[in-house]
């Protein structure tokens, strides 16, 4: 699937992340900002990569900046910049859920 | 080798430094020799000295040990001035000795240790830039952790000889008696300082408050003093002590103190004339609230409470539920204003205090304590030096003597953000396991299997359900998953003392 806009979302509260999704063409790559980077970093960038694979978003340019977030908010955050990335937040993508 | 922990100490250090690998929490009755100060003789005509620059260069020379106190902590202003005239005056090779450094400092210790003017460091603890920096690798030598009982302990045995103390006080006289409690910088108890003004080889104290001779209470005294400093401004009044101290609405907070307050008064301990010590964290604070209303149901009193001393502490003096109350450092303003107004409240000095090598300290009289905990792990031992990422954040200050207890009592969150509280083995040990009886997280309890009296005595609590502590550490590990483990080199950046001086761990240099 292709990137259609630059979309947003998520906090910078502790324990929330913000993903920032953009067009890119050279597969995913994953700008991540962490106090926790040398601990969870692989395991963050592995939960996104996972997550927007499953949107069939093989190329795109990842901002997340982490303040401490779980597995399941960063899954939900990045769930939600991908649907509105692809303007597909009206129509919400329940298999991939 | 590895020490009795399982903590591995390189052996060039225990071969180099003479020390010996830490192996138990007991102390025994060994006979120790103390050391004692040489004194220049003086009327006391002619201490007073006008500037900063002038005593220094008079005092200091390459190769010294100096120390500081850190009783006007985030408002200290005499460290930074004395070191940058230090600095100024190109001296190298300085051992840095205070009862600890507090973020105000960390500046110009840096500034300092790349200037080759600080070229060791012994402290309770360190935070910000500066433990950064340290963890980075920028001191040569490896700083020296002690708790406070153990710094008083290293005093009185020539262990650190102090060659010039720089004691900030708020009120002196011109001969040098002194005390903490009156002025604009007045912070209450000055119990670390009085290690240093009894066996620091010279004596300076500065103030911005030259009072009429004779100056009383003397908390320090003109019999201790070389020479009296007149400076402009000993520190900021309002980042001395936290202001009105507020009680936490956290409600994670709230039910740790609810538990912690269930275990202390199910346990054999909570009876008339028992003596408690709380920190100044969130959650200790809530817990004298909840010991408050538990006190008066029962018609309980306590005979003291020790330590650092919060507002709510005081409260409770007041209010009559504490007899007395041992102070060795305020942490507000309200502490330090009562110190001035209540005979029951006692200043005392950090041998007083802690100090293990002693004909009793008060830690090894008191019942009940409550400590926090950056990590603690299946062994029960506790981590309060080196954060998640392995970099150093943190003060022993009283912990490891304090833990020496009847009853220990570990408060934490069983996760902060993504990090893990209860581990599998903490980044540093700094209180050995054996000292601790009960961790309290918001999820429950877990009792070390070794107070085999406690499991049976704290079993049953409504409200309060145990685990092993594996079980806590598995759901935290739920929670947050399993870190990828931190790298670290060779270069060894601290030592860490337990508190008869032998070593309990080693920070290693980060790797990035």
């Amino acid at each position: 699937m292709e990137i259609k806009k630059t979309a947003l979302a998520g906090t910078t509260e502790s324990s929330d992340i913000q993903i920032t999704l953009s067009k890119g063409n050279d597969g995913i790559d994953v700008d991540l900002t962490s106090d926790v980077k040398k601990q969870f970093g692989d395991q963050i960038v592995k939960v996104i990569t996972d997550t927007l694979n499953k949107f069939q978003i093989t190329n795109a340019k990842v901002r997340a900046v982490d303040k401490g977030a779980l597995d399941c908010v960063i899954k939900a955050r990045t769930i939600t910049a991908a649907s509105r990335a692809l303007n597909q937040e009206d129509q919400i993508n329940w298999e991939v859920l | 080798m590895k020490n009795r922990v399982g903590r591995e100490i390189p052996d060039d250090i225990l071969k180099d430094k003479n020390y010996k690998a830490f192996e138990t929490t007991e102390i025994g009755h060994p006979d120790k020799q103390r050391v004692a100060p040489i004194v220049t003789v003086t009327n006391g005509d002619n201490k007073v000295v006008n500037s900063i620059k002038e005593i220094v260069e008079k005092l200091v020379k390459d190769g010294m040990t100096i120390s500081f106190h850190h009783h006007l902590r985030e408002g200290d202003q005499i460290f930074n001035d004395v070191m940058q005239a230090i600095i100024d005056l190109g001296i190298k090779d300085l051992t840095l000795a205070p009862s600890s450094l507090t973020n105000v400092m960390n500046d110009m210790v840096v500034k300092a240790i790349k200037s080759g003017t600080i070229t060791n460091i012994t402290s309770s603890g360190m935070r910000g830039s500066l433990g950064d920096a340290v963890s980075h690798g920028l001191l040569k030598n490896p700083v020296v952790f002690r708790s406070h009982g153990n710094r008083a302990r290293a005093i009185e045995e020539g262990k650190i000889k102090i060659d010039v103390a720089f004691l900030g006080v708020p009120n002196s006289d011109e001969v040098g008696n002194a005390n903490g409690m009156e002025g604009d910088a007045a912070f209450g108890s000055l119990g670390y300082a009085l290690m240093d003004a009894q066996y620091a080889r010279r004596v300076v104290l500065l103030t911005d408050n030259l009072v009429p001779y004779p100056n009383t209470p003397a908390s320090i005294k003109q019999t201790q003093v070389d020479y009296v400093v007149k400076v402009a401004k000993v520190g900021d009044p309002d980042r001395i002590g936290s202001g009105a101290t507020r009680f936490t609405k956290d409600p994670k907070e709230l039910k740790i103190a609810q538990m912690v307050n269930e275990v202390i008064t199910h346990s054999p301990y909570f009876k008339d004339g028992f003596s408690f010590q709380t920190g100044s964290g969130g959650a200790a604070l809530a817990v004298t609230r909840y010991l408050r209303q538990a006190m008066l149901d029962n018609k309980i009193k306590a005979s003291f409470a020790l330590g650092g001393i919060t507002k709510p502490t005081v409260d409770l003096l007041e209010e009559g539920l504490v007899n007395k109350i041992m102070d060795v450092q305020d942490f507000d303003k309200g502490a330090a204003d009562s110190m001035k107004n209540n005979r029951k409240q006692q200043e005392i000095d950090a041998s007083w205090y802690a100090d293990p090598d002693n004909k009793a300290a008060m830690v090894d009289q008191l019942d009940v304590v409550i400590l926090s905990a950056l990590e603690i792990d299946t062994k029960f031992n506790v981590n309060v030096m080196t954060g998640s990422d392995g970099v150093i954040r943190g003060a022993i200050g009283g912990h490891q003597d304090a833990a020496t207890a009847k009853l220990t009592i570990i408060s934490a969150p069983l996760v902060r953000g993504r990090i893990a509280t209860v581990v599998p083995d903490v980044t540093t040990i700094v209180t050995p396991g054996d000292s601790i009886d009960v961790l309290v997280t918001e999820v429950g309890i877990a009792i070390n299997p070794k107070r085999h009296d406690l499991l049976e005595t704290l079993s049953n609590i409504p409200g309060v359900p145990v685990y092993t502590i594996e079980e806590l550490q598995q759901k935290a590990q739920q929670i947050v998953g399993k870190p990828k483990a931190l790298e670290f080199t060779d270069k060894t950046v601290a030592l860490i003392e337990y508190r008869d001086g032998s070593l309990i761990d080693v920070v290693k240099q980060v790797k990035d």
